[in-house]
Protein backbone atom coordinates (compact mmCIF):
# COMPACT_ATOMS: atom_id res chain seq x y z
CA UNK A 1 0.00 0.00 0.00
CA UNK A 2 2.75 2.40 0.56
CA UNK A 3 2.68 5.48 1.93
CA UNK A 4 -0.22 5.79 4.52
CA UNK A 5 0.68 9.25 6.24
CA UNK A 6 2.94 11.96 4.25
CA UNK A 7 3.27 15.03 5.80
CA UNK A 8 5.24 18.13 4.24
CA UNK A 9 6.68 20.82 5.89
CA UNK A 10 4.30 21.41 8.54
CA UNK A 11 4.59 23.99 10.76
CA UNK A 12 2.71 25.70 13.59
CA UNK A 13 3.34 29.16 15.44
CA UNK A 14 1.71 30.09 18.80
CA UNK A 15 1.70 33.65 18.85
CA UNK A 16 6.24 34.76 18.67
CA UNK A 17 6.67 30.83 19.83
CA UNK A 18 7.34 28.21 16.62
CA UNK A 19 6.25 24.79 18.27
CA UNK A 20 6.50 22.88 15.25
CA UNK A 21 9.19 24.24 12.84
CA UNK A 22 8.97 22.70 8.84
CA UNK A 23 8.54 18.90 9.56
CA UNK A 24 8.72 16.65 6.55
CA UNK A 25 7.94 12.92 6.85
CA UNK A 26 5.93 9.71 5.89
CA UNK A 27 5.56 6.71 7.30
CA UNK A 28 4.59 3.46 5.04
CA UNK A 29 2.28 1.02 5.99
CA UNK A 30 4.14 -1.85 8.51
CA UNK A 31 6.51 1.32 9.66
CA UNK A 32 5.96 2.18 13.37
CA UNK A 33 7.70 5.78 13.57
CA UNK A 34 8.82 6.41 17.10
CA UNK A 35 9.40 9.95 18.24
CA UNK A 36 11.73 11.19 20.37
CA UNK A 37 12.47 14.16 22.31
CA UNK A 38 12.37 16.39 24.80
CA UNK A 39 8.96 18.03 26.61
CA UNK A 40 8.27 20.76 24.90
CA UNK A 41 9.70 19.58 21.51
CA UNK A 42 6.74 19.65 19.37
CA UNK A 43 5.81 15.65 19.22
CA UNK A 44 2.37 16.69 20.68
CA UNK A 45 1.56 19.17 18.88
CA UNK A 46 2.91 17.48 15.52
CA UNK A 47 0.37 14.67 16.69
CA UNK A 48 -2.70 17.27 16.81
CA UNK A 49 -1.64 18.73 13.56
CA UNK A 50 -1.90 15.68 12.22
CA UNK A 51 -5.06 14.47 13.67
CA UNK A 52 -6.95 17.75 12.75
CA UNK A 53 -7.12 19.02 15.77
CA UNK A 54 -4.89 21.85 15.41
CA UNK A 55 -4.32 23.75 12.01
CA UNK A 56 -1.09 24.38 11.18
CA UNK A 57 0.39 27.55 10.06
CA UNK A 58 1.82 26.26 6.99
CA UNK A 59 2.13 22.64 5.48
CA UNK A 60 0.05 19.67 5.02
CA UNK A 61 -0.93 16.23 6.21
CA UNK A 62 -2.28 13.59 3.74
CA UNK A 63 -3.70 10.38 5.43
CA UNK A 64 -3.89 7.61 2.65
CA UNK A 65 -3.99 10.16 0.24
CA UNK A 66 -7.03 12.88 2.14
CA UNK A 67 -5.27 15.76 2.99
CA UNK A 68 -6.44 16.77 7.13
CA UNK A 69 -7.77 20.11 5.93
CA UNK A 70 -9.34 19.69 2.43
CA UNK A 71 -11.41 16.42 3.34
CA UNK A 72 -11.22 16.50 7.27
CA UNK A 73 -13.44 14.01 7.25
CA UNK A 74 -12.01 11.35 5.35
CA UNK A 75 -8.64 11.86 6.91
CA UNK A 76 -10.30 11.18 10.63
CA UNK A 77 -12.09 8.47 9.72
CA UNK A 78 -8.75 6.35 8.89
CA UNK A 79 -6.92 7.41 12.11
CA UNK A 80 -7.01 6.23 15.90
CA UNK A 81 -5.83 8.57 17.88
CA UNK A 82 -5.00 8.35 21.61
CA UNK A 83 -4.22 11.67 22.93
CA UNK A 84 -2.12 13.21 25.30
CA UNK A 85 -3.47 12.01 28.64
CA UNK A 86 -5.84 9.49 27.42
CA UNK A 87 -8.85 11.81 27.96
CA UNK A 88 -12.21 10.47 28.20
CA UNK A 89 -15.29 11.29 29.79
CA UNK A 90 -14.67 10.64 33.48
CA UNK A 91 -18.64 9.68 34.19
CA UNK A 92 -19.63 7.47 31.31
CA UNK A 93 -18.36 3.19 32.14
CA UNK A 94 -15.66 2.19 29.62
CA UNK A 95 -18.93 0.06 27.75
CA UNK A 96 -20.70 3.06 27.03
CA UNK A 97 -17.56 5.42 25.95
CA UNK A 98 -16.53 2.46 23.82
CA UNK A 99 -20.52 2.55 22.01
CA UNK A 100 -20.02 6.02 21.63
CA UNK A 101 -17.14 6.25 19.87
CA UNK A 102 -18.07 3.81 17.77
CA UNK A 103 -21.44 5.27 17.00
CA UNK A 104 -19.55 8.25 16.10
CA UNK A 105 -17.25 6.58 13.81
CA UNK A 106 -20.46 5.31 12.08
CA UNK A 107 -20.55 1.96 13.36
CA UNK A 108 -23.90 -0.02 14.48
CA UNK A 109 -25.39 -3.09 15.70
CA UNK A 110 -23.81 -6.30 15.93
CA UNK A 111 -20.65 -5.10 14.42
CA UNK A 112 -20.43 -2.53 16.87
CA UNK A 113 -21.02 -4.73 19.74
CA UNK A 114 -18.38 -7.45 18.36
CA UNK A 115 -15.40 -4.88 17.94
CA UNK A 116 -15.98 -3.23 21.71
CA UNK A 117 -16.12 -6.76 22.45
CA UNK A 118 -12.83 -7.72 20.41
CA UNK A 119 -11.17 -4.56 21.30
CA UNK A 120 -12.02 -5.06 24.65
CA UNK A 121 -10.09 -8.29 24.81
CA UNK A 122 -7.02 -6.99 22.91
CA UNK A 123 -6.65 -4.29 25.73
CA UNK A 124 -7.75 -6.44 29.10
CA UNK A 125 -10.82 -4.31 29.85
CA UNK A 126 -13.15 -6.76 30.84
CA UNK A 127 -12.86 -6.51 34.85
CA UNK A 128 -14.11 -2.56 34.42
CA UNK A 129 -16.57 -2.39 31.67
CA UNK A 130 -18.96 -1.48 33.85
CA UNK A 131 -16.87 0.97 36.06
CA UNK A 132 -17.60 4.86 36.18
CA UNK A 133 -13.76 5.77 33.81
CA UNK A 134 -13.40 8.01 37.03
CA UNK A 135 -12.98 5.14 39.00
CA UNK A 136 -9.84 3.87 36.79
CA UNK A 137 -6.87 3.44 37.62
CA UNK A 138 -4.53 5.19 35.57
CA UNK A 139 -3.03 2.08 33.76
CA UNK A 140 -6.65 1.32 32.91
CA UNK A 141 -7.91 5.10 31.61
CA UNK A 142 -4.39 4.38 29.03
CA UNK A 143 -5.50 1.42 27.83
CA UNK A 144 -9.46 2.38 26.99
CA UNK A 145 -7.61 5.36 25.89
CA UNK A 146 -6.05 2.63 23.53
CA UNK A 147 -9.18 0.76 23.03
CA UNK A 148 -11.22 3.61 21.38
CA UNK A 149 -8.10 4.48 19.30
CA UNK A 150 -7.86 1.24 17.73
CA UNK A 151 -11.83 0.33 17.82
CA UNK A 152 -12.73 0.96 14.21
CA UNK A 153 -9.13 -0.75 12.99
CA UNK A 154 -8.13 2.21 11.52
CA UNK A 155 -5.24 2.40 8.83
CA UNK A 156 -3.61 5.08 10.63
CA UNK A 157 -2.82 4.81 14.38
CA UNK A 158 -1.09 8.42 16.27
CA UNK A 159 -0.78 7.41 19.72
CA UNK A 160 0.78 9.82 21.96
CA UNK A 161 3.08 8.30 25.25
CA UNK A 162 0.91 5.03 25.11
CA UNK A 163 2.66 3.25 27.62
CA UNK A 164 2.88 6.29 29.99
CA UNK A 165 1.34 5.09 33.85
CA UNK A 166 1.66 1.46 32.87
CA UNK A 167 3.37 -0.71 35.16
CA UNK A 168 6.46 -3.30 33.23
CA UNK A 169 3.80 -5.93 32.47
CA UNK A 170 0.99 -3.78 31.20
CA UNK A 171 4.13 -1.66 28.70
CA UNK A 172 5.15 -5.15 27.78
CA UNK A 173 1.25 -5.88 26.87
CA UNK A 174 0.69 -2.86 25.33
CA UNK A 175 4.00 -3.00 22.98
CA UNK A 176 3.07 -6.75 21.82
CA UNK A 177 -0.65 -5.39 20.68
CA UNK A 178 1.64 -2.46 18.46
CA UNK A 179 4.01 -5.36 17.10
CA UNK A 180 1.04 -7.37 16.76
CA UNK A 181 -1.02 -4.82 14.28
CA UNK A 182 2.11 -3.10 12.95
CA UNK A 183 2.19 -4.78 9.50
CA UNK A 184 -1.41 -3.85 8.61
CA UNK A 185 -0.89 0.19 9.65
CA UNK A 186 0.97 2.78 9.73
CA UNK A 187 1.59 3.71 13.53
CA UNK A 188 3.49 6.96 14.69
CA UNK A 189 3.86 6.72 18.72
CA UNK A 190 5.51 9.29 21.07
CA UNK A 191 7.72 8.42 23.87
CA UNK A 192 10.29 9.88 26.24
CA UNK A 193 10.92 6.06 27.06
CA UNK A 194 14.18 4.95 24.79
CA UNK A 195 14.01 1.55 25.60
CA UNK A 196 10.45 1.61 23.92
CA UNK A 197 11.80 2.88 20.48
CA UNK A 198 14.31 -0.21 20.57
CA UNK A 199 10.97 -2.74 21.62
CA UNK A 200 8.82 -1.48 19.25
CA UNK A 201 9.49 0.72 16.60
CA UNK A 202 10.94 -0.11 13.45
CA UNK A 203 11.73 3.49 12.78
CA UNK A 204 12.87 6.32 15.25
CA UNK A 205 12.95 9.99 15.10
CA UNK A 206 14.24 12.46 17.14
CA UNK A 207 12.70 16.23 17.76
CA UNK A 208 13.89 18.86 19.59
CA UNK A 209 12.72 22.47 19.36
CA UNK A 210 10.36 21.47 16.69
CA UNK A 211 12.87 20.45 13.77
CA UNK A 212 13.84 16.98 13.37
CA UNK A 213 17.34 16.51 14.41
CA UNK A 214 17.40 12.89 13.29
CA UNK A 215 15.42 10.40 11.46
CA UNK A 216 16.45 6.83 10.92
CA UNK A 217 16.24 3.08 12.36
CA UNK A 218 16.70 2.46 15.88
CA UNK A 219 19.88 0.90 14.60
CA UNK A 220 21.33 3.44 13.06
CA UNK A 221 20.60 6.13 16.08
CA UNK A 222 22.30 3.81 18.31
CA UNK A 223 25.09 3.92 15.95
CA UNK A 224 25.68 7.38 16.30
CA UNK A 225 26.73 6.52 19.67
CA UNK A 226 30.05 7.25 20.71
CA UNK A 227 30.14 3.64 23.09
CA UNK A 228 28.86 2.30 19.30
CA UNK A 229 30.42 -1.29 18.65
CA UNK A 230 32.69 -0.41 21.68
CA UNK A 231 34.09 -3.63 23.62
CA UNK A 232 33.72 -3.82 27.09
CA UNK A 233 36.00 -6.47 29.18
CA UNK A 234 35.86 -6.91 32.86
CA UNK A 235 39.52 -8.42 34.32
CA UNK A 236 39.65 -10.12 37.76
CA UNK A 237 43.36 -9.20 39.26
CA UNK A 238 46.19 -8.04 37.43
CA UNK A 239 47.78 -5.22 37.06
CA UNK A 240 45.78 -2.00 35.27
CA UNK A 241 48.28 -0.10 32.91
CA UNK A 242 49.83 -3.47 32.07
CA UNK A 243 46.37 -4.67 30.72
CA UNK A 244 45.84 -1.37 28.88
CA UNK A 245 49.42 -1.31 27.70
CA UNK A 246 48.34 -5.01 26.10
CA UNK A 247 45.18 -3.85 24.86
CA UNK A 248 46.39 -0.48 22.82
CA UNK A 249 48.24 -3.01 20.73
CA UNK A 250 45.40 -5.04 19.66
CA UNK A 251 45.26 -4.69 15.60
CA UNK A 252 41.82 -2.48 14.83
CA UNK A 253 42.17 -0.99 18.35
CA UNK A 254 42.00 2.96 18.67
CA UNK A 255 42.21 3.41 22.38
CA UNK A 256 41.33 1.96 25.87
CA UNK A 257 39.66 3.80 28.20
CA UNK A 258 39.58 2.21 32.08
CA UNK A 259 36.20 2.57 32.87
CA UNK A 260 36.65 1.53 37.19
CA UNK A 261 38.05 -1.07 39.71
CA UNK A 262 35.66 -2.72 41.86
CA UNK A 263 37.56 -4.85 44.65
CA UNK A 264 39.45 -6.76 42.34
CA UNK A 265 37.01 -6.45 39.25
CA UNK A 266 39.28 -3.76 36.79
CA UNK A 267 36.79 -2.70 33.69
CA UNK A 268 37.66 -1.41 30.11
CA UNK A 269 36.08 0.03 27.56
CA UNK A 270 38.19 -0.89 24.35
CA UNK A 271 37.29 1.42 21.29
CA UNK A 272 37.84 0.24 17.87
CA UNK A 273 39.03 2.15 14.92
CA UNK A 274 36.06 2.96 11.93
CA UNK A 275 34.23 -0.03 10.93
CA UNK A 276 36.33 -2.79 13.28
CA UNK A 277 34.45 -5.75 14.99
CA UNK A 278 37.08 -6.48 17.48
CA UNK A 279 35.40 -8.61 20.13
CA UNK A 280 37.27 -11.74 18.89
CA UNK A 281 41.00 -10.29 19.12
CA UNK A 282 40.33 -8.80 22.44
CA UNK A 283 39.38 -12.39 23.48
CA UNK A 284 41.75 -14.20 21.66
CA UNK A 285 44.74 -11.25 23.47
CA UNK A 286 42.79 -12.16 27.17
CA UNK A 287 43.74 -15.84 26.71
CA UNK A 288 46.62 -15.43 25.57
CA UNK A 289 47.38 -12.68 28.67
CA UNK A 290 45.83 -15.57 30.73
CA UNK A 291 43.75 -12.61 31.84
CA UNK A 292 40.79 -13.93 34.32
CA UNK A 293 37.90 -12.64 32.59
CA UNK A 294 35.09 -12.03 34.61
CA UNK A 295 32.64 -10.04 31.59
CA UNK A 296 33.46 -9.31 27.84
CA UNK A 297 30.21 -7.66 25.85
CA UNK A 298 30.44 -5.45 22.50
CA UNK A 299 28.39 -2.42 23.67
CA UNK A 300 25.67 -1.66 21.22
CA UNK A 301 25.06 1.82 22.11
CA UNK A 302 22.84 3.86 24.35
CA UNK A 303 20.39 5.69 22.75
CA UNK A 304 20.02 7.64 25.49
CA UNK A 305 23.40 9.26 25.33
CA UNK A 306 22.22 9.74 21.21
CA UNK A 307 19.60 11.82 22.74
CA UNK A 308 21.77 13.83 25.14
CA UNK A 309 23.99 14.94 22.55
CA UNK A 310 21.41 15.82 20.13
CA UNK A 311 18.75 17.58 22.42
CA UNK A 312 20.64 18.41 25.62
CA UNK A 313 23.07 21.70 23.81
CA UNK A 314 20.04 23.82 22.05
CA UNK A 315 17.49 22.92 25.34
CA UNK A 316 20.38 24.33 27.32
CA UNK A 317 20.52 27.26 25.61
CA UNK A 318 16.78 28.01 26.06
CA UNK B 1 -27.87 7.36 13.49
CA UNK B 2 -26.63 10.77 12.55
CA UNK B 3 -23.62 12.34 14.52
CA UNK B 4 -25.88 14.65 16.09
CA UNK B 5 -28.11 12.35 17.27
CA UNK B 6 -25.33 10.31 18.80
CA UNK B 7 -23.58 13.24 20.51
CA UNK B 8 -26.86 14.48 21.71
CA UNK B 9 -27.57 11.05 23.08
CA UNK B 10 -24.53 10.79 25.08
CA UNK B 11 -25.22 13.91 26.54
CA UNK B 12 -28.75 13.56 27.92
CA UNK B 13 -27.39 10.42 29.08
CA UNK B 14 -24.47 12.64 30.71
CA UNK B 15 -27.21 15.00 32.87
CA UNK B 16 -28.60 11.93 34.28
CA UNK B 17 -25.55 9.99 34.46
CA UNK B 18 -24.46 13.16 37.19
CA UNK B 19 -26.67 14.66 40.12
CA UNK B 20 -27.36 17.57 37.84
CA UNK B 21 -30.52 16.41 36.65
CA UNK B 22 -32.04 15.71 39.45
CA UNK B 23 -30.54 19.02 40.77
CA UNK B 24 -31.67 21.28 38.31
CA UNK B 25 -35.55 19.46 37.74
CA UNK B 26 -36.33 19.54 41.74
CA UNK B 27 -35.11 23.39 41.79
CA UNK B 28 -36.73 24.15 38.86
CA UNK B 29 -39.72 22.73 40.02
CA UNK B 30 -39.65 24.04 43.55
CA UNK B 31 -39.08 27.75 42.99
CA UNK B 32 -41.13 27.92 39.78
CA UNK B 33 -43.96 26.88 41.98
CA UNK B 34 -43.18 28.82 44.66
CA UNK B 35 -42.72 32.20 42.72
CA UNK B 36 -46.32 30.79 40.98
CA UNK B 37 -48.21 30.43 44.38
CA UNK B 38 -46.47 33.76 46.75
CA UNK B 39 -44.66 36.08 44.72
CA UNK B 40 -47.42 35.49 41.56
CA UNK B 41 -50.70 35.55 43.93
CA UNK B 42 -52.06 32.78 41.89
CA UNK B 43 -54.84 32.07 44.12
CA UNK B 44 -55.42 35.55 45.15
CA UNK B 45 -55.97 36.81 41.97
CA UNK B 46 -58.81 34.30 41.17
CA UNK B 47 -57.76 34.02 37.31
CA UNK B 48 -57.74 30.76 35.67
CA UNK B 49 -54.35 31.35 33.98
CA UNK B 50 -50.65 30.57 34.13
CA UNK B 51 -49.61 33.91 33.65
CA UNK B 52 -47.94 34.09 36.92
CA UNK B 53 -46.28 30.83 36.54
CA UNK B 54 -44.28 31.92 33.08
CA UNK B 55 -44.29 35.32 34.33
CA UNK B 56 -41.09 34.29 36.01
CA UNK B 57 -39.40 32.13 33.91
CA UNK B 58 -36.98 34.62 32.52
CA UNK B 59 -35.58 35.00 35.66
CA UNK B 60 -35.89 31.34 37.00
CA UNK B 61 -33.85 30.91 33.17
CA UNK B 62 -31.56 33.89 33.91
CA UNK B 63 -29.97 31.90 36.86
CA UNK B 64 -30.63 28.67 36.40
CA UNK B 65 -29.89 27.55 32.43
CA UNK B 66 -26.22 29.07 32.85
CA UNK B 67 -26.14 26.34 35.20
CA UNK B 68 -26.35 23.59 32.61
CA UNK B 69 -24.88 25.31 29.95
CA UNK B 70 -21.46 25.99 31.53
CA UNK B 71 -20.15 22.80 31.31
CA UNK B 72 -20.86 22.19 27.61
CA UNK B 73 -17.37 23.14 26.33
CA UNK B 74 -15.91 24.78 29.89
CA UNK B 75 -15.47 21.00 30.78
CA UNK B 76 -14.41 19.73 27.66
CA UNK B 77 -11.46 21.67 27.10
CA UNK B 78 -10.62 21.25 31.12
CA UNK B 79 -10.66 17.39 30.79
CA UNK B 80 -9.02 17.35 27.38
CA UNK B 81 -11.81 15.13 25.67
CA UNK B 82 -12.62 18.03 23.01
CA UNK B 83 -9.73 16.66 21.68
CA UNK B 84 -10.80 13.37 21.20
CA UNK B 85 -14.19 14.63 20.52
CA UNK B 86 -12.63 17.00 17.09
CA UNK B 87 -10.29 14.40 15.60
CA UNK B 88 -13.83 12.07 15.50
CA UNK B 89 -14.92 12.10 11.64
CA UNK B 90 -17.60 14.74 12.65
CA UNK B 91 -17.50 18.54 12.01
CA UNK B 92 -17.60 21.84 14.41
CA UNK B 93 -21.28 22.39 13.66
CA UNK B 94 -22.70 18.80 14.56
CA UNK B 95 -20.83 18.92 17.66
CA UNK B 96 -22.00 22.45 18.66
CA UNK B 97 -25.82 21.72 17.54
CA UNK B 98 -25.78 17.91 19.21
CA UNK B 99 -24.47 19.46 22.68
CA UNK B 100 -27.08 22.69 22.82
CA UNK B 101 -30.04 20.00 21.64
CA UNK B 102 -29.30 17.62 24.12
CA UNK B 103 -29.34 20.66 26.91
CA UNK B 104 -32.65 22.29 25.17
CA UNK B 105 -34.09 18.72 25.48
CA UNK B 106 -33.15 18.78 29.00
CA UNK B 107 -34.91 21.92 29.72
CA UNK B 108 -37.47 21.25 27.33
CA UNK B 109 -38.00 17.47 30.44
CA UNK B 110 -37.34 20.14 33.10
CA UNK B 111 -40.39 22.21 31.84
CA UNK B 112 -42.71 19.50 30.82
CA UNK B 113 -42.65 18.51 34.22
CA UNK B 114 -44.40 21.87 35.75
CA UNK B 115 -47.58 19.93 33.67
CA UNK B 116 -49.28 19.38 37.64
CA UNK B 117 -49.33 23.16 37.36
CA UNK B 118 -51.35 22.92 33.84
CA UNK B 119 -53.56 20.62 35.39
CA UNK B 120 -54.41 22.28 38.74
CA UNK B 121 -55.36 25.71 36.28
CA UNK B 122 -57.94 23.64 34.65
CA UNK B 123 -59.10 21.84 37.67
CA UNK B 124 -59.70 25.27 39.16
CA UNK B 125 -61.25 27.16 36.14
CA UNK B 126 -61.57 27.49 32.68
CA UNK B 127 -58.49 28.91 31.26
CA UNK B 128 -57.55 29.34 27.58
CA UNK B 129 -55.56 26.44 26.96
CA UNK B 130 -54.40 27.82 23.61
CA UNK B 131 -52.76 31.03 25.50
CA UNK B 132 -51.19 28.35 27.89
CA UNK B 133 -49.35 26.02 24.95
CA UNK B 134 -48.53 28.89 23.29
CA UNK B 135 -46.34 30.35 26.76
CA UNK B 136 -44.84 26.76 27.20
CA UNK B 137 -43.69 27.05 23.54
CA UNK B 138 -42.41 30.96 23.78
CA UNK B 139 -40.98 30.09 27.41
CA UNK B 140 -38.91 26.38 25.25
CA UNK B 141 -37.36 29.36 23.30
CA UNK B 142 -36.45 31.62 25.34
CA UNK B 143 -34.71 28.88 27.48
CA UNK B 144 -33.04 27.98 24.02
CA UNK B 145 -32.03 31.41 23.65
CA UNK B 146 -30.34 31.41 26.95
CA UNK B 147 -28.90 27.79 26.22
CA UNK B 148 -27.29 29.47 22.96
CA UNK B 149 -25.82 32.04 25.02
CA UNK B 150 -24.23 30.28 27.67
CA UNK B 151 -23.57 27.42 25.26
CA UNK B 152 -20.91 30.40 23.91
CA UNK B 153 -19.95 31.93 27.27
CA UNK B 154 -18.74 28.02 28.24
CA UNK B 155 -16.79 28.20 24.94
CA UNK B 156 -14.52 31.35 26.18
CA UNK B 157 -13.27 29.50 28.97
CA UNK B 158 -12.06 26.40 30.98
CA UNK B 159 -13.53 27.47 33.81
CA UNK B 160 -17.09 26.68 34.58
CA UNK B 161 -17.57 29.54 37.37
CA UNK B 162 -16.34 32.05 34.77
CA UNK B 163 -18.93 30.90 32.22
CA UNK B 164 -21.58 30.66 34.84
CA UNK B 165 -21.10 34.28 35.18
CA UNK B 166 -20.73 35.74 31.77
CA UNK B 167 -24.08 34.00 30.91
CA UNK B 168 -25.75 35.36 33.44
CA UNK B 169 -24.47 38.80 33.04
CA UNK B 170 -25.33 38.87 28.69
CA UNK B 171 -28.35 36.91 29.65
CA UNK B 172 -29.35 40.03 32.12
CA UNK B 173 -28.59 42.08 29.16
CA UNK B 174 -31.37 40.30 27.18
CA UNK B 175 -33.46 40.71 29.51
CA UNK B 176 -33.30 44.22 30.71
CA UNK B 177 -32.81 45.65 27.30
CA UNK B 178 -36.69 45.91 27.21
CA UNK B 179 -37.19 47.60 30.99
CA UNK B 180 -37.76 51.00 30.62
CA UNK B 181 -35.38 51.71 33.03
CA UNK B 182 -32.65 51.02 30.49
CA UNK B 183 -35.07 52.25 27.66
CA UNK B 184 -34.76 55.40 29.79
CA UNK B 185 -31.11 55.92 29.29
CA UNK B 186 -31.32 55.91 25.62
CA UNK B 187 -34.66 57.70 25.13
CA UNK B 188 -34.00 61.32 24.69
CA UNK B 189 -31.07 61.44 22.99
CA UNK B 190 -31.15 58.96 20.30
CA UNK B 191 -33.12 58.28 17.30
CA UNK B 192 -36.28 56.24 18.12
CA UNK B 193 -35.01 53.43 15.71
CA UNK B 194 -31.84 52.60 18.36
CA UNK B 195 -34.14 52.68 20.95
CA UNK B 196 -36.55 50.17 18.99
CA UNK B 197 -33.43 48.00 17.96
CA UNK B 198 -32.40 47.87 22.01
CA UNK B 199 -35.89 46.76 22.72
CA UNK B 200 -36.36 44.69 19.95
CA UNK B 201 -33.56 42.35 21.53
CA UNK B 202 -35.13 41.65 24.37
CA UNK B 203 -36.62 38.08 25.44
CA UNK B 204 -38.98 39.87 27.82
CA UNK B 205 -40.96 41.74 24.66
CA UNK B 206 -40.76 38.76 22.67
CA UNK B 207 -41.83 36.55 25.57
CA UNK B 208 -44.39 38.33 26.68
CA UNK B 209 -46.00 38.89 22.94
CA UNK B 210 -46.04 34.73 23.19
CA UNK B 211 -47.08 34.39 26.16
CA UNK B 212 -50.48 36.33 25.35
CA UNK B 213 -51.42 33.78 23.25
CA UNK B 214 -50.08 35.28 20.33
CA UNK B 215 -47.89 33.24 18.30
CA UNK B 216 -46.27 35.75 15.88
CA UNK B 217 -43.75 33.82 13.70
CA UNK B 218 -41.52 37.57 13.93
CA UNK B 219 -41.01 36.39 18.07
CA UNK B 220 -40.22 32.85 17.09
CA UNK B 221 -38.08 33.83 14.35
CA UNK B 222 -36.92 35.99 16.81
CA UNK B 223 -35.55 33.35 19.40
CA UNK B 224 -34.25 31.22 16.04
CA UNK B 225 -31.93 33.79 15.02
CA UNK B 226 -30.84 34.52 18.02
CA UNK B 227 -29.81 31.14 19.17
CA UNK B 228 -28.51 30.53 15.65
CA UNK B 229 -26.18 33.63 15.82
CA UNK B 230 -24.56 32.31 19.46
CA UNK B 231 -24.19 29.08 18.09
CA UNK B 232 -22.25 30.14 15.39
CA UNK B 233 -20.35 31.82 17.89
CA UNK B 234 -19.72 29.00 20.05
CA UNK B 235 -18.48 27.01 16.76
CA UNK B 236 -16.30 30.08 16.22
CA UNK B 237 -14.54 30.38 19.65
CA UNK B 238 -14.27 26.84 19.67
CA UNK B 239 -12.32 26.59 16.50
CA UNK B 240 -10.68 29.62 17.72
CA UNK B 241 -9.72 28.45 21.37
CA UNK B 242 -9.66 25.00 21.22
CA UNK B 243 -5.63 24.37 21.50
CA UNK B 244 -5.65 26.55 24.68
Amino acid sequence: MGTMVEITDLRKDFGSIVAVDGVTFSVGQGEVLGFLGPNGAGKSTTMKMITGFLTPTSGSAKICGHDILEHPLEAKKRIGYLPEGAPAYQDMTPAAYLTFIGEMRGLGGQDLQKRVADTVEKVNLQSVLGQPIETLSKGFKRRLGLAQAILHDPEVLILDEPTDGLDPNQKHEVRTLIRTMAPEKAIILSTHILEEVQAVCTRAMIIANGKVVTDGTPADLEGQSPNHNTVVLTVRGGDVYAIQAQLVKIDGVSKVEELGQDGELRQFRVFPDQGRWIIADVGQCAREQQWEVAELHVDRGQLDEVFRSLTAPKQALT
Amino acid sequence: MGRIQVILKRELAGYFATPIAGVFIVIFLLLSGAFTFYLGNFFVRGQADLIPFFDFHPWLYLVLIPAIAMRLWAEERKEGTIEMLLTLPVTIWEVVAGKFLAAWVFTGIALALTFPMWITVNILGNPDNGVIAASYIGSLLMAGGFLAIGSCMSALTKNQVIAFILSVVVGLGFILSGFPMILNLFSGWTPHFILDTVSSFSFLTHFHSISKGVLDLRDIFFFLTLIAFWLFATATIIDMKKAE
